[in-house]
């Protein structure tokens, strides 16, 4: 069932594994990323790391999370390293393994964590779960469990940027599964017809629950599917924080310019089940072996130290920080009350 | 005053709308060049542009998933769906995306999902549904089925104006056959509000869309036997007017459902619950339904005759009424 894998993938290195699939995109040269930037995505990549691990490892284990966990263990680059470069008015439409995306966009811990708990003040006030969360203040777009529904929704949302003649693009988020669904190809096609400012970015993480990439699709690379939309499409090395933001970089510089959307294809690896209750024993040991050596943060803290932009205390520091955040964030949304069971009536129409 | 056709009387809703308000655009199969399959959106093109009256591909879901994308950017979008039956194709983005999204997460959705109903023209199984109940059932959404010139403009207009998604099913029978002097003022016709078409005391019958004209036919016919039947045209289907509903049944203590839609889990069904918990005691009679029988909507003209509710079926429901 073992694909062959896109050049780099296995290196292990940051920075210099992309291959273009399509039509190939322009390179102009990297830009050098301010050390802030990286400060900060370093900082949103431990962030979500560990608010996730605390949900996953902790929280749920203790009883305290109901229904259904789903974590990006291993895959936080993609989401922190596309999302830090929109500008507020730039939409984004994550799906359930982008919890980097939700934080870097504005949502904080104590309310992620009140979302997952079902209490009043999560993003939802009890209404949805886990990542099912939207605002539409941050402009951040609420997911739902039928896979790729927001695929066609980003593209109205960058249709409507076209209309107001606004200066604006959307992100749209999936997974590999999300690619076999109708409304992924329509949505791509519509989105490629009119040439609209999307970056459509694959968390190709290689495992749809238990279905592995060759039972998926009958392409090598999700990237293969752009031709058929008349966008370019890349692989790239998911887990390389460095290639994300460029790749991304390079795709939202297409959409504000107006020459139309780009799909991006992360490969990375899904380091957990597909839930906290799936033990992922489908998945060959070897496989979660050989993705942890590639660790998508301890990949970049090593380029980092390398590179002089942070010191190992400057990143014992983020560790710490993240840490405590999380920690406070546990202690607020326990404390945080159910929301009022009668309030299950209210807000189904304009009120 | 010139007489001004169903079709017309929607293609003038949306028209005015779109003067009104700059939010409001147009997406669909066909919409532009073309004017709609139905030519509904005729000339819309030319005077409001391409940024506004947008051609699709054949793309349902993407159309309804579009539609709500916009919409939570905050524009006004009215998607058409060639025919309605098409709408099956959009199903999950109406009902799980569009319906859920103001309660999930306060993103209201303020989209309208329009397009031609029902059957009598020989459209066979795909060109003539009634998709109603599929929807019906979906708490966010709401289900506007004109029956008049008047109110397909006005339900229109209301509808694009409206907060929450609304489906608009214009029965596709009526769009040239129905036509009247329409108000040269504007006007809209509230959402949620049915009105009696014919006043009638003894004996109601709940209808609408295409039904009510056979609804009105037959009531015609029962004067000659002393049956005077009120015509209620419920106009909206989601949210039901309960109040008008009740207020005709519990006056006239007898009273049918009548519509084109089949029959196992159609409207009827519900409207008949209602009754028998809010006005049980007023009743002097078992509430009747006059439907469709279960079965796709067929082709070939026997076969839909048989098939569509007429005035005979209703003739009869009434004697069977009286007779309590």
């Amino acid at each position: 069932m073992e694909r062959e894998k896109p050049a780099g993938v296995a290196s292990g290195e940051v920075g210099r594994s992309r291959r273009v699939t399509r039509k190939s995109v322009s390179r102009p040269v990297t830009r050098a990323i301010d050390p802030e930037t990286h400060r900060r995505m370093l900082r949103f990549m431990a962030l979500a790391r560990e608010l996730e691990d605390r949900i996953e490892r902790k929280l749920y284990r203790q009883g305290k999370i109901l229904g259904g966990v789903y974590v990006g263990r291993g895959q936080e680059a993609i989401g922190v390293a596309s999302a830090i470069q929109t500008l507020p008015d730039d939409v984004i439409c994550p799906s359930h393994r982008d919890m980097g995306a939700f934080l870097v966009r504005g949502m904080t811990p104590p309310r992620v964590l009140a979302q997952y708990m079902g209490r009043r003040d999560g993003y939802t006030r009890g209404r949805d779960g886990n990542l099912h969360m939207g605002d539409l203040g941050l402009n951040i777009i609420a997911f739902v469990s039928m896979l790729a529904d927001s695929v066609p929704i980003a593209a109205g949302i960058a249709l409507s940027f076209r209309i107001r003649k606004q200066n604006r693009v959307v992100l749209c988020y999936f997974g590999d599964g999300a690619t076999s669904r109708g409304d992924w190809h329509e949505g791509m096609n519509l989105a490629g017809v009119r040439k609209l400012p999307v970056v459509f970015i694959c968390n190709n993480n290689q495992y749809a629950y238990s279905t592995p990439l060759a039972a998926q699709m009958a392409v090598a690379n999700v990237a293969d599917r752009a031709a058929s939309y008349g966008m370019p499409g890349e692989t790239i090395d998911g887990n390389d924080v460095l290639a994300v933001y460029e790749s991304v970089r390079q795709a939202i510089a297409r959409a504000r310019a107006g020459e139309g959307p780009t799909l991006i294809e992360c490969r990375t690896f899904r380091m957990t089940g597909h839930s906290a209750h799936d033990d992922a024993s489908y998945v060959p040991k070897r496989l979660f072996k050989e993705w942890e050596s590639k660790d998508p943060i301890l990949r970049y803290e090593q380029w980092l130290l390398r590179e002089g932009v942070l010191r190992r205390t400057d990143i014992d520091y983020v560790h710490r920080s993240v840490i405590e955040e999380v920690d406070r964030a546990v202690e607020w949304a326990e404390d945080n009350p159910y929301p009022p069971a009668e309030d299950c009536l209210r807000g189904v129409y304009h009120e | 005053m010139s007489q001004t056709t169903y079709l017309e009387a929607i293609r003038q809703g949306i028209w005015e709308e779109m003067e009104r308000d700059d939010r409001v655009f147009i997406l669909g199969e066909d919409v532009g060049a073309y004017g709609g399959a139905f030519k509904v959106t005729q000339g819309m093109l030319d005077r409001f542009g391409a940024l506004r009256v947008i051609d699709t591909p054949i793309s349902e879901s993407a159309i309804v998933g579009a539609a709500i994308g916009a919409a939570y950017m905050g524009l006004r979008p009215v998607a058409e769906m060639q025919f309605i039956d098409f709408i099956s194709c959009a199903f999950d983005q109406i009902t799980n995306v569009a319906a859920k999204s103001r309660y999930r997460w306060g993103a209201g959705v303020p989209i309208v999902v329009r397009g031609p109903s029902g059957g009598g023209v020989h459209g066979g199984p795909f060109h003539s549904q009634n998709p109603e109940m599929y929807f019906f059932h979906t708490p966010g959404l709401k289900i506007v089925a004109p029956a008049t010139a008047y109110d397909a403009k006005g339900l229109i207009k209301s509808a694009i104006r409206d907060e929450d998604p609304v489906i608009c099913l214009e029965h596709k029978f009526l769009y040239r056959r129905i036509k009247e002097t329409l108000p040269a003022d504007e006007y809209t016709v509230p959402i949620g509000k049915a009105a009696i078409r014919r006043r009638g005391n003894g004996m109601t019958v709940l209808t609408y869309g295409a039904m009510v004209y056979v609804a009105l036919d037959a009531a015609a016919q029962l004067t000659h036997e002393g049956i005077d039947l009120e015509v209620v045209d419920l106009r909206t289907l989601l949210p039901l007017d309960r109040d008008l509903v009740l207020e005709s049944v519990r006056k006239n203590s007898k009273v049918f459902v009548l519509h084109e839609d089949t029959r196992t889990g159609g409207i009827a069904g519900e409207i008949c619950a209602i009754i028998n918990e809010e006005a049980f005691e007023y009743l002097d009679g078992p509430v009747l339904r006059v439907t469709a029988p279960d079965t796709p909507v067929p082709f070939s003209p026997p076969l839909e005759e048989y098939f569509l509710p007429k005035v005979s079926d209703v003739l009869a429901t009434a004697r069977r009424l009286a007779s309590y």
